[in-house]
């Protein structure tokens, strides 16, 4: 093969927009990368978490401040939530963690209010309210058994 | 009672074995020849740039061909259910997980393969093999290593650019064409596809396939009759053996990805 310094050039080029590719694809649309600052660990435990999987935002205020690491189950056959969040924030002692869903049919995430109190949360330690996450399905079951009870329209059930 | 079709099979699935162990032999050798110095940096340069650089105009204009069609038929689908938003996702997801790798593949070994397979089998046909081995030169180490490298190195490559170039096909018919919003489009895109499940997998399928090309051609042209219609059998069984041993690699590596 002839020594040609045009060719090796639109090789170099060639791998580089394809690794420019690559990239754009890991990166901007798949989201891999540094995803800022954690340090703050904290724990919540719930009832039921629903369809909360790790690496979920952890939203104050709709703001994504954090991920949710490990889940585990503890002794109490509660989910044990690790969260991991910006080490600059400051959480007072009575802030809740409620598992929301973003819209109807998204993803689920743990939605953080902080509260009042003048002393904060230290990492390592536990949030101490919090609210578990809805099933569409116990809801509707909830409500086909409150509408059997009363009728629609309040009309009793005939018998 | 006629035993030759059953005698036939038995030759059959005997030389199909045989070629299996054949072929894991030649690839041996191939990876010796890569650890070996010299190494044959400028000639590997070179088989990229035929692997690769002259396939970049079929691969971004089928990329944009599919990632238009994609957007069409997406929306087409997605608009009964109320749901055209999802554009994005559909395409993104359509795209990396399966389209970009797989017909990438098929692309490179009908252009790429096949050439890789002729370019060898005509230097079988030719003497040109023979003449190294008289110069104490390995022909695997000259001309076959560079070339099944160049495939491995060039596939990712090409199927990354594939994909980026169908999610702007797709962009271009959905947000210009059908009505979606832009933002819509790259906002569902980014947010459905994810590096560990999605993109991950998208490179490994490439980085395979590109080995499995490589492998294929160069041992189809090596091995092949050294005569003109030996050349052309290299060339049609390289494409034939490649494209459906992507597909059912595909299969494979799906399967065991989502585990």
């Amino acid at each position: 093969m002839r020594p040609s310094p045009l060719r090796d050039l639109v090789v170099g080029m060639f791998v580089l927009v394809g690794l420019g590719a690559i990239a754009y694809l890991s990166i901007q649309v798949g989201g891999l990368g540094y995803r800022g600052p954690g340090g703050l660990v904290l724990y919540a435990d719930f009832d039921q978490i629903g369809g909360l999987k790790p690496r979920a935002p952890v939203m104050i205020a709709g703001v994504k401040v954090g991920q949710v690491g490990a889940i585990t189950l503890d002794e109490s056959m509660r989910a044990h939530v690790k969260l991991d969040i910006d080490r600059k924030l400051k959480l007072p002692r009575d802030t809740s963690a409620a598992i929301q869903t973003a819209g109807l049919l998204g993803d689920q995430f743990i939605a953080l209010e902080p509260g009042a109190d003048e002393k904060f949360l230290e990492s390592g330690t536990t949030i101490a309210f919090t609210t578990n996450a809805l099933s569409i399905e116990s809801l509707i079951s909830k409500f086909v058994a409150s509408s059997d009870n009363e009728g629609v329209g309040g009309e009793k059930k005939k018998k | 009672m006629r035993l030759a079709p059953i005698e036939a099979l038995g030759f059959r699935s005997i030389r199909y074995v045989a070629t299996a162990g054949r072929m894991a032999v030649f690839l041996g050798q191939i990876l010796r020849a890569l650890v070996t110095p010299p190494t044959r940096f400028r000639r590997v340069v070179g088989e990229i740039y035929d692997s690769g650089v002259l396939s970049l105009l079929i691969v971004c204009g089928s990329g944009i061909a599919v990632g238009a069609v994609l957007g069409l038929q997406g929306y087409n689908t997605l608009v009964r259910f109320g749901a055209e938003n999802s554009l994005g996702s559909a395409v993104g997801l359509a795209l990396v997980r399966e389209l970009g790798p797989v017909l990438t593949g098929l692309l490179v070994t009908g252009r790429g393969g096949s050439a890789m397979a002729a370019e060898i089998a005509s230097m079988v046909a030719t003497e040109q093999l023979d003449g190294l081995r008289m110069l104490s030169i390995d022909p695997i180490h000259l001309i076959v290593a560079p070339k099944a490298l160049a495939m491995l190195l060039v596939m990712p490559l090409l199927a990354a650019l594939f994909t980026t170039f169908g999610i702007f096909g797709g962009y271009v018919v959905g947000v210009h064409l059908l009505g979606v919003d832009g933002g819509t489009y790259l906002n569902g895109l980014e947010s459905s596809v994810d590096f560990p499940n999605d993109v991950a997998g998208s490179l490994v399928k490439s980085v395979v396939f590109g080995a499995l090309v490589g492998l294929i051609a160069t041992y189809r042209g090596y091995t092949s009759e050294p005569t003109s219609a030996g050349v052309s059998a290299a060339t049609t069984s390289t494409v034939v053996i490649a494209s459906v041993s992507i597909l059912v690699v595909d299969y494979v590596i799906t399967a065991l990805w989502g585990v």
